[in-house]
């Protein structure tokens, strides 16, 4: 499949002699080509959660008796009837899980964006001594699995009795060394250092610099950072496994898979399990919807040179 | 000591010895209160636990006879012997290598392809394509795994035909529907990360180098892929982690598969270890764990390093 005849963006140029056609025209094969893979990999991607989606509108009877991917007569009044099952299942445990998880990611990432911000702008914008020392050292810890980390916290938690604690997952979550990373980054080329000079000969404090003036600018990067965090909050899974035995404290992964391991004893639980899945995707793709036009500019942040 | 913002100050304004003090002593008060939450959590959450990893694999536990009290004592890399002799360790550790060695570069590639696609003029609907495979990433490890599970199954699958035939969740094709599972949720997030570097791209260069005669071809391997190389490393050295990391669904998996047993992945093993319990051993397979990520992480840098600037 040759792609010889691509116009690069607006370059008015003259065709080299081994290209056919117009510098506007792109061949026909090319562009069938193209899209032909990225149709195939787009039902390679959507229809798992298009199954999820339309698992979740059957009875369970249906499960198993209807076509896998379409809906039946009565979707809509069964997908609602599911949800207020799934809701009110065990005194509204799931719903627990999903408020306990917009806690942990929520707030996690935002205290985690602002001291990851606060860390990254000053690495960016002030010459201290021990400022490449620090940054290594963060940068390091980039590297480092979380799971290495998680059964160490888990002994240090226990010998002061915080483990089985909201404490023992929030804590752990709102530190991000990437974080640090993409905000220094981005810092040292969207703040000018004229700016912030100007600021201070009116007079403005440096903190107050900061989250008025500097903030401002690394927004995209700082959308970038609290998306981030939020998500790897929202998917840890390790902490809160070896951190939490009471119910009521799980996170919706965490609380989702202790219903999919007990199946085998309670086949009742499968049509929550699938129901509940669909349910707890939804905030992430509703918060990636919201918020893309803001971190699509930012990830570009931690890449470029 | 003093900073960038007061040297590249206006000569206009000429600040008095005080106010200069003045002016460090507060920003030295700003620097501190900017980097001091995060360097003290980091020490925390990060320094901390790792040094106590250390500290714990260094001990072993010592009893007066078979049913006498427990004691901890330092037992020197008794507890690092025990790890290189673990074979179901290092059988995990094959197994993620050859899990990594494979589907790494299958996701990485298809995600260039893709970022490559998105970038080209030959698509339409950029937006939707970038939407659609982007979702997945929304979708947590453990969740994707649930899914995939019941997708994979030979009773519930919607692809009944094709699950009925081949099983997914048989010892000999487990750990490539793992692998399956992981390109899924993070193709999608490494085609933007490439993506937005090939955005950055200047269009002055795609000229001259229409200019110099280039086809599309060659504009993608001379100048688009060299030019995203270090968002390419950087996806790389995050994938390189996340493989050694596996857990959330092999994990998961258990639950549909007899083929994953409790120390499928490193981590498995670790978590199965400190259930037992016996934390030095576990924090010893953390620290070895912990040291190979470093070593591969760093290794593919130099070795990447090397070919992108030679």
């Amino acid at each position: 499949m040759s792609t010889s005849s691509i116009a690069r963006r607006k370059a008015p140029v003259a065709a080299p002699p081994r290209q056919n056609g117009g510098s506007k025209r792109e061949n026909p094969m090319s562009r069938g080509a193209a899209m032909l893979i990225m149709g195939v990999f787009t039902l390679y991607f959507l229809t798992p959660i298009w199954w999820l989606f339309v698992s979740s509108t059957k009875d369970v009877g249906e499960f198993t008796t209807t076509a896998p991917l379409g809906f039946t007569a009565d979707a809509i009044p069964n997908f609602f009837g599911n949800i207020g099952r799934l809701f009110a299942y065990n005194d509204g445990i799931f719903l627990k899980w999903i408020g306990n998880s917009v806690l942990y990611a929520g707030v996690g990432a935002l205290l985690g964006t602002l001291f990851a911000a606060m860390c990254g702008y000053a690495l960016a914008k002030y010459n201290f001594r021990g400022r490449e020392a620090v940054f290594n050292v963060v940068l390091s810890g980039v590297l480092v699995p979380a799971t290495a980390l998680a059964l160490p916290l888990f002994l240090i938690f226990s010998q002061i009795e915080l483990t089985n604690t909201y404490w023992a997952v929030f804590l752990p979550s709102i530190v991000s060394p990437f974080g640090v990373y993409l905000a220094r980054i981005y810092g040292s080329s969207s703040v000018p250092d004229e700016l912030l000079e100007a600021a201070r000969l009116d007079g403005s404090g440096e903190i107050r610099t900061f989250f008025t003036i500097a903030a401002r600018l690394m927004s995209p990067a700082l959308v970038t950072i609290f998306l981030f965090q939020f998500v790897t909050i929202w998917n840890n899974f390790f902490l809160p496994l070896i951190m939490l035995r009471d119910q009521s404290l799980f996170p919706v992964t965490l609380g989702l898979y202790a219903w999919n391991s007990a199946i085998g004893q309670n086949p009742e639980l499968r049509s929550f399990v699938i129901i509940g899945a669909f349910v707890s995707i939804l905030p992430l793709i509703i918060a990636f919807l919201s918020l893309q036009r803001f971190w699509s500019g930012g990830l570009a942040a931690g890449s470029v040179k | 000591m003093t900073t960038t913002s007061t040297a590249t100050s206006p000569p206009t304004e000429s600040p008095g010895p005080a106010k200069i003090k003045r002016k460090g002593l507060s920003q030295r008060r700003a620097i501190l209160t900017f980097v001091g939450p995060f360097v003290v959590l980091f020490a925390l959450f990060y320094i901390v636990p790792i040094a106590y990893a250390i500290y714990q694999s260094f001990l072993t536990v010592e009893r007066d006879g078979t049913f006498g009290p427990a004691t901890q004592v330092f037992g020197g890399f008794t507890q690092y012997v025990a790890v290189f002799q673990n074979d179901e360790f290092w059988a995990s550790v094959v197994r993620v290598l050859l899990f990594g060695i494979v589907q790494v570069p299958i996701m990485l590639g298809l995600a260039l392809l893709f970022a490559l696609l998105l970038d080209s003029p030959l698509l339409k609907g950029k937006k939707f394509f970038r939407l659609a495979f982007f979702a997945p990433y929304a979708v947590p490890g453990v969740i994707a795994a649930i899914m995939w599970g019941f997708l994979y199954s030979p009773t519930l699958s919607p692809f009944a035909p094709v699950t009925q035939n081949v099983s997914f969740l048989s010892a000999d094709l487990i750990l490539w529907s793992i692998a399956n599972i992981v390109t899924w949720v993070y193709v999608g997030y490494n085609m933007l990360i490439i993506y937005s570097a090939l955005l950055a791209i200047p269009t002055e260069i795609y000229e001259a180098a229409k200019l110099d005669g280039a086809n599309n071809w060659q504009v993608a391997w001379k100048i688009k892929i060299p030019l995203v190389t270090p968002a390419i490393i950087l996806t790389a050295v995050f994938s390189i982690i996340g493989t050694l990391q596996l857990l959330a669904e092999p994990q998961t998996l258990r639950s549909f598969s007899t083929a994953i047993n409790s120390t499928f992945t490193p981590n498995l093993a670790v978590y199965t270890t400190a259930s037992v319990p016996n934390y030095s051993l576990a924090a010893a397979m953390s620290v070895v764990l912990a040291l190979a990520t470093f070593a591969l992480s760093f290794a593919f840098l130099k070795a990447t390093q090397k070919k992108a600037f030679a």
